[in-house]
């Protein structure tokens, strides 16, 4: 049994819920038999690989979802050996190059290359070109990225990429100039609940209560499909569902929860002892550490009510944030975090009993 | 039987006609506008003229190209080895390496080496061309430094036999022995009115239906590349379809900016120094997937015109915006880079 994430995904682009216009001008473009290289970009849960199976399909028709994964090895100039999983299709070819860290160069001149100079020898084919999705194409190094630049336009012929990314930040301009820019904006919370509706309503359980509704769908966060995983485990935890259903949360957002309950009580180097401990059992479960930083920051702001001080405390999780991402070791700069957090709450309580 | 095997050719010429015309369609028009001959270039009229000064001597020093994304040096490059060559000889006599193509110490050491100290055949056909190769590294400032010094000896040691082209973005990037062996030219981005003039030409001979403002804000928001321009011109004419015309709005949408709305909004919150308001308004800009890099760049130029501010807060919200950026090119999260920058600013602006 599927996911009803997976199971009620719309596979053309006359099904998608929202973005109409954009899916109008996808359709015209996949039409007009001269499409170009696109880079698709949107926050998660926003139907970013949902329109690009869409895309592929009005391209190629129903074949495009006929799709084997292979391994296939590739070879660094220093003789190393990578292997990368990539699914593909008659028609197109999906990979994640960044998997393979710094050596996602070799895949992409490699794999670009071999596709780009095999033609389409089929003369009945529909298209003469075939598609390679690349996702998380934020994730390529530079490198990776220049390599892309020339073979984009030699071998258009035989070739269009579409690119998958959250933020087009780090992809460098010349990519950028060479692709048609597709931005996929979070849905609305409007657009999220009648999504939620539908989907209730061909799953055939039940009335869905508009408060729950609308509770889900601001708790996901303008993601489309966290809400939908959220309502698939409340109705496994309540059904029929209940107007004033408590929100199933994931475990580890009340571990945090906790986190700052402690760190807000008291500010001492033994509770930032005790914090540490709980910020390594976090980490050991494979929580992403800039999720840690992120939530933790969100539920302290949240959670103090000086305006000041929570502009403080925005600014603190930002700078912390970027040493995270540029250091080497997580736990540093979550414990420094913690620290600064406390110095200042500290300071802050002091002043209003001064 | 001599009447099917004549019907079969028939059939087949056709079809590859066919084909070549279906992939001539299909070609992007950055590709099919790409100046030919070195006439054929409207802009960069100063290393045109000191190029086309230099191909009637027949004595071409080693080149080095650099400049903004866009302002043709590959093109230059092609419509100068075309020139010289002419279509004929061009696949013997040139060799274009970019990032695409393995470029470490090895390639250099074996392949272009090879290349290099091979000698030039005979002349086919009459063109007069001159006794010497082209190596054209494209991209060049992607090299890494062991390669490129490598190459420094190679050049001096077959300059009789072949010549360096090098194309960058960022000179300093090359390293300064290759440099200094080589004549540079910079390359400016491209001037109004030959974008114009070249986006027109497009217009006219793909039949674009298209407003005068409209090629201007195309030209605003390419920021002098023209295969910017170019591509967004094809994106959004393949949108439209042939009938309508294109206005500027289009252009707006398809170059990705971010709506005057938005930056408004963020605008407006600069003054407030309430985080409740702006910690939605950053939710809601990157919920809707502005990248942030976008928001920053408009942001600056609207500061730029912000009277209410004088010079000082302008400073150090110029400071900030440095930081930011920093901060974005190293991987930091969007949402609280935007989120630290306004609260700061707002620090300062209120």
């Amino acid at each position: 049994m599927a996911l009803w994430v997976d199971k009620h995904r719309p596979n053309n682009l006359d099904k998608l819920d929202y973005h109409t216009d954009l899916s109008a001008h996808l359709k015209k473009l996949c039409a007009s038999g001269d499409f170009p290289h696109m880079l698709v970009f949107g926050p998660s849960g926003s139907g970013k690989k949902t329109r690009i199976v869409a895309i592929l399909r009005e391209l190629f028709g129903p074949g495009s979802e006929k799709i084997k994964i292979d391994q296939r090895i590739f070879e660094t100039p220093s003789k190393r050996k990578l292997e990368l999983n990539i699914v593909s299709s008659n028609y197109h070819l999906e990979v994640n190059p960044s998997d393979v860290g710094n050596y996602d160069r070799v895949v992409i001149q490699d794999l670009l290359k071999e596709v780009a100079q095999t033609q389409q020898v089929d003369a009945s084919a529909q298209k003469r070109f075939k598609v390679v999705v690349i996702h998380e194409a934020d994730l390529l190094t530079r490198d990776a990225q220049a390599g892309l630049r020339r073979t984009m336009e030699k071998y258009m012929g035989n070739l269009r990429i579409i690119m998958c990314c959250n933020t087009t930040s780090k992809i460098i301009t010349p990519i950028q100039s060479r692709c048609l820019l597709v931005r996929v904006g979070a849905p609305t919370t409007q657009e999220i609940c009648k999504v939620l509706h539908k989907v209730v309503k061909k799953e055939h359980c039940g009335p869905l209560p508009e408060t729950l509704a609308l509770k889900l769908a601001e708790d996901s966060g303008r993601n489309l499909r966290r809400a939908l995983l959220m309502l698939e485990t409340a109705k496994v935890q309540c059904h029929p569902f209940k107007d004033n259903q408590e929100i199933p949360r994931m475990d580890w957002e009340d571990f945090i929860r906790q986190v700052t309950t402690a760190i807000l009580k008291a500010q001492t180097p033994e509770q930032l002892q005790s914090v540490r401990g709980q910020l390594y059992e976090l980490i050991n479960h494979c929580i992403d550490p800039t999720t840690i930083l992120k939530t933790l920051a969100k539920d302290i702001i949240d959670r103090v009510d000086a305006n000041d001080i929570k502009m403080r405390f925005a600014q603190e999780a930002a700078f912390y944030e970027h040493r995270l991402r540029t250091g080497q070791k997580a736990i540093f700069h979550l414990e420094a975090f913690v620290a600064k957090i406390m110095s200042v709450y500290k300071r802050h309580l002091m002043a209003m009993d001064m | 039987m001599s009447f099917f095997a004549k019907r079969q050719t028939a059939a087949g010429s056709s079809t590859t006609a066919a084909a070549a015309a279906a992939a001539a369609a299909q070609k992007p028009w950055i590709e099919k506008y790409r100046p030919k001959t070195m006439d054929d270039i409207s802009s960069q009229e100063q290393a045109v003229a000191v190029l086309k000064k230099t191909m009637e001597s027949q004595n071409l020093p080693h080149l080095l190209f650099y400049g903004p994304p866009g302002t043709g040096k590959t093109s230059t490059i092609l419509a100068l080895a075309r020139d010289i060559y002419g279509p004929e000889m061009i696949g013997s006599r040139v060799l274009e390496l970019n990032a695409s193509d393995e470029r470490g110490i090895q390639v250099i050491r074996e392949k272009v080496k090879n290349f290099a100290r091979s000698t030039v055949t005979h002349n086919i056909g009459n063109q007069n061309c001159p006794p010497y190769k082209i190596i054209i590294l494209d991209e060049a400032d992607s090299m890494t430094s062991d390669a490129q010094s490598a190459l420094r000896r190679t050049m001096e040691t077959y300059s009789k036999l072949t010549r360096f082209c090098l194309i960058c973005n960022y000179v300093t990037r090359i390293i300064e022995p290759l440099a200094s062996r080589c004549a540079k030219f910079r390359f400016r981005p491209l001037e109004e009115k030959h974008s114009k003039e070249r986006l027109e030409l497009i217009c006219q001979q793909e039949s674009v239906k298209i407003s005068p403002e409209a090629i201007l804000s195309l030209i605003r928001v390419s920021e002098g590349d023209l295969r910017k321009a170019i591509m967004h011109l094809q994106s959004v004419s393949r949108l439209v379809g042939k009938d309508a015309e294109i206005d500027s709005a289009m252009i707006a949408d398809i170059a990705g900016t971010v709506p005057e709305s938005v930056i408004d909004g963020l605008e407006a919150c600069w003054r407030t120094k309430d985080y409740k308001k702006i910690s939605s308004e950053v939710q809601n800009v990157v919920a809707d997937g502005y990248s942030a890099a976008r928001v920053l760049s408009q942001l600056h130029t609207r500061l730029l015109k912000n009277d209410s501010l004088d010079s000082m807060q302008k400073a150090k919200i110029a400071e900030i915006f440095g930081d930011m950026d920093k901060a974005l090119s190293d991987g930091a999260d969007e949402q609280l880079q935007l989120l630290n920058m306004m609260t700061r600013i707002s620090a300062i602006a209120a």
